[in-house]
């Protein structure tokens, strides 16, 4: 696996650990922020993230890893 | 004649109108007619994958669950998360692989990289029984909205031949052209209609979300947190559902084919990166159907919830631009599911099982002509047997999430055997099948369908591993 492509798949789980394996430990209505409950609060926020998560994930690939064949045409 | 049912019936007359326009002077072969001619840059395919997750269920059904269930309602905005990240990873392998060997579909790409008939058809298969319930679900969802949006002036029956006769007609003459471009107008009406309503109620009510939710908590202190008023839906359900809905999107036929349309797998990557800010829409649906429990309470259909919020605040009109926006927003899905199964019908059915030597030619009419037959079904089935599909339309998702360990190995991992993937294939359809009609769902706190799909996943991965390491001779 190509080095780039290892450090997209680490920021590719960020979205799965904060929007489902978190949910347990962030399931209360308590502190309200913005006027969410904080359950809402933390998904959205972590909704919003994702496209830039995604985004450094796609520069990295573009850094790291080398065009192959089909790429260069 | 009122205004609604004008701004209604233009709005479908129009996007159809709009629909067979899109496929003017291009050259009608399978190519072009199923992916686009693989031509589709960034806005098309945009439009095209949002076309696909936004469906009546969108405007009906997350309110409707905000309303009468709460906090698991939630799921709908994660699990399109994850698949826009998950997207990220597979679908430019799987673009490449379409490119390099010209496929269309899904049965394709499990010939190709598996050499198996057999495999082939039994993916078509589960697919078109999956895809039949969920269409049947839109022209229901159509005729719904329009019936209530017209204030019963309009037979919901009546709205739904109209507006899925003219789908078929664009989806005949246009193909997936014809669907990426209906698209356009059914976004801008359904953010329109979402943004004016999700931002608009909780001000008019209570002078906006933070005093709405306020005011929410205080009344109902446990709705705005897993499992709201849904016992069996705790976290261990929503984790497990977002898990399976979210590896599940790209393996619906219609989805996972129309990743072939792009450009290029960058335009795919691109396209996966952005789609995440889409969930903001559906957002404000959520916060329409908070707002009309606390303004309508009592209502026995929760689904009804964001057209009753509309009737009650704002004129008549408005309300057919609602009808509108989620007429449209049916027609659109309707339009790539009928296309996408009558291609599976007629090229990973008939062909592959039949007739291998059919021409390409012969395959698109066939396709063509099972657009009408498909769409005679499921009118008839729309208005006679509306209850006749319920039950597989309860295990459709769980069914399509089955095809992704054979996707994504397929696609990773050299070793991945066919005779695995047919096995944990079966397994977990039958295991859905069992606990979903046995009343085990939820298995364990856990979505069913989760379930299945990890047994599944370790089927192909073991039996693969077994038949590298002692191979079965002629067998395999």
């Amino acid at each position: 696996m190509q080095k780039g492509t290892k450090f997209a798949l680490l920021l590719g789980a960020v979205p799965f650990i904060t929007l489902v394996f978190a949910l347990p430990f962030v399931n209360r209505v308590e502190p309200i922020i913005l006027g969410f409950p904080f359950v809402l609060f933390w998904i959205l926020g972590w909704v919003i993230l994702t496209p830039p998560i995604l985004f450094a994930a796609y520069m990295l690939e573009k850094k790291f890893n080398v065009p192959d064949e089909e790429d260069k045409k | 004649m009122n205004a609604a049912l004008i701004i209604i019936f233009g709005t479908i007359i129009f996007s159809s109108f709009i629909g067979v326009y899109a496929g003017r002077r291009v050259k009608m072969n399978l190519e072009n007619w199923t992916v686009g001619g693989r031509r589709f840059g960034v806005i098309l395919i945009w439009l095209l994958m949002a076309g696909e997750i936004y469906t009546t269920f969108t405007f009906l059904g997350a309110s409707g669950w905000a309303y009468s269930k709460g906090a698991p309602t939630y799921y709908i905005i994660i699990y399109g998360t994850l698949a826009y990240t998950l997207s990220f990873f597979i679908l430019p392998a799987l673009w490449k692989i379409g490119k390099r060997y010209g496929l269309h579909t899904q049965p394709d790409f499990f010939i190709k990289i598996y050499g198996s008939r057999f495999l082939g058809i039994l993916v078509a298969m589960i697919g078109i029984l999956s895809i039949l319930p969920y269409l049947q679900l839109q022209l229901a969802g159509l005729g719904f909205i329009v019936e209530v949006a017209s204030n019963e002036a309009v037979n919901s029956h009546l709205a739904i031949v109209i507006s899925f006769v003219l789908t078929c007609v664009f989806v005949y003459t246009s193909g997936i052209r014809g669907a990426a471009w209906v698209s356009v107008i059914k976004d801008v009406m359904m953010i329109l209609a979402v943004g004016i309503v999700g931002i608009g109620v909780p001000h008019i009510y209570f002078g906006g979300f933070g005093k709405m939710f306020r005011l929410l908590i205080a009344q109902k202190p446990h709705h705005l947190i897993f499992p709201g008023t849904a016992a069996h839906m705790d976290t261990l359900w929503i984790m497990s559902t977002v898990l399976l809905t979210g590896m599940g999107f790209y393996m619906w036929p219609h989805v996972f084919g129309s990743a072939f349309s792009a450009k290029s797998d960058k335009i795919i990557k691109r396209n996966a990166i952005i789609m995440p800010f889409y969930q903001i829409p559906v957002l404000l649906v959520l916060m329409v159907g908070f707002t009309a429990l606390l303004v309508i309470p009592g209502l026995k259909n929760g689904d009804l919830a964001f057209l009753a919020l509309v009737n009650k605040t704002y004129p008549s009109w408005f309300m057919g631009f609602v009808g509108a926006a989620g007429a449209v927003t049916a027609m659109v899905p309707a339009s790539i599911l009928v296309l996408f199964a009558s291609t599976l019908l007629a090229k990973n059915v008939y062909q592959a099982g039949f007739n291998p030597n059919a021409s390409e030619e012969r395959i698109m009419s066939l396709s063509r002509l099972m657009v009408l037959v498909i769409t005679s079904f499921a009118l008839i089935f729309a208005i006679f047997f509306p209850n006749a599909l319920v039950n597989l339309l309860l295990i459709g998702y769980n069914g399509v999430s089955q095809f992704f360990p054979g996707v994504v190995l397929g696609l990773f991992w050299k070793r991945v055997h066919r005779i695995g993937v047919i096995c944990g294939l079966i397994t977990g359809i039958v295991l859905v099948a069992f606990l979903v009609f046995g009343g085990h769902d939820p298995f364990l706190g856990m979505n069913a369908g989760f379930v299945a799909l990890a047994v599944n996943a370790i089927i192909t991965v073991v039996m693969s591993r077994l038949i590298n390491r002692h191979p079965l001779g002629g067998f395999a």
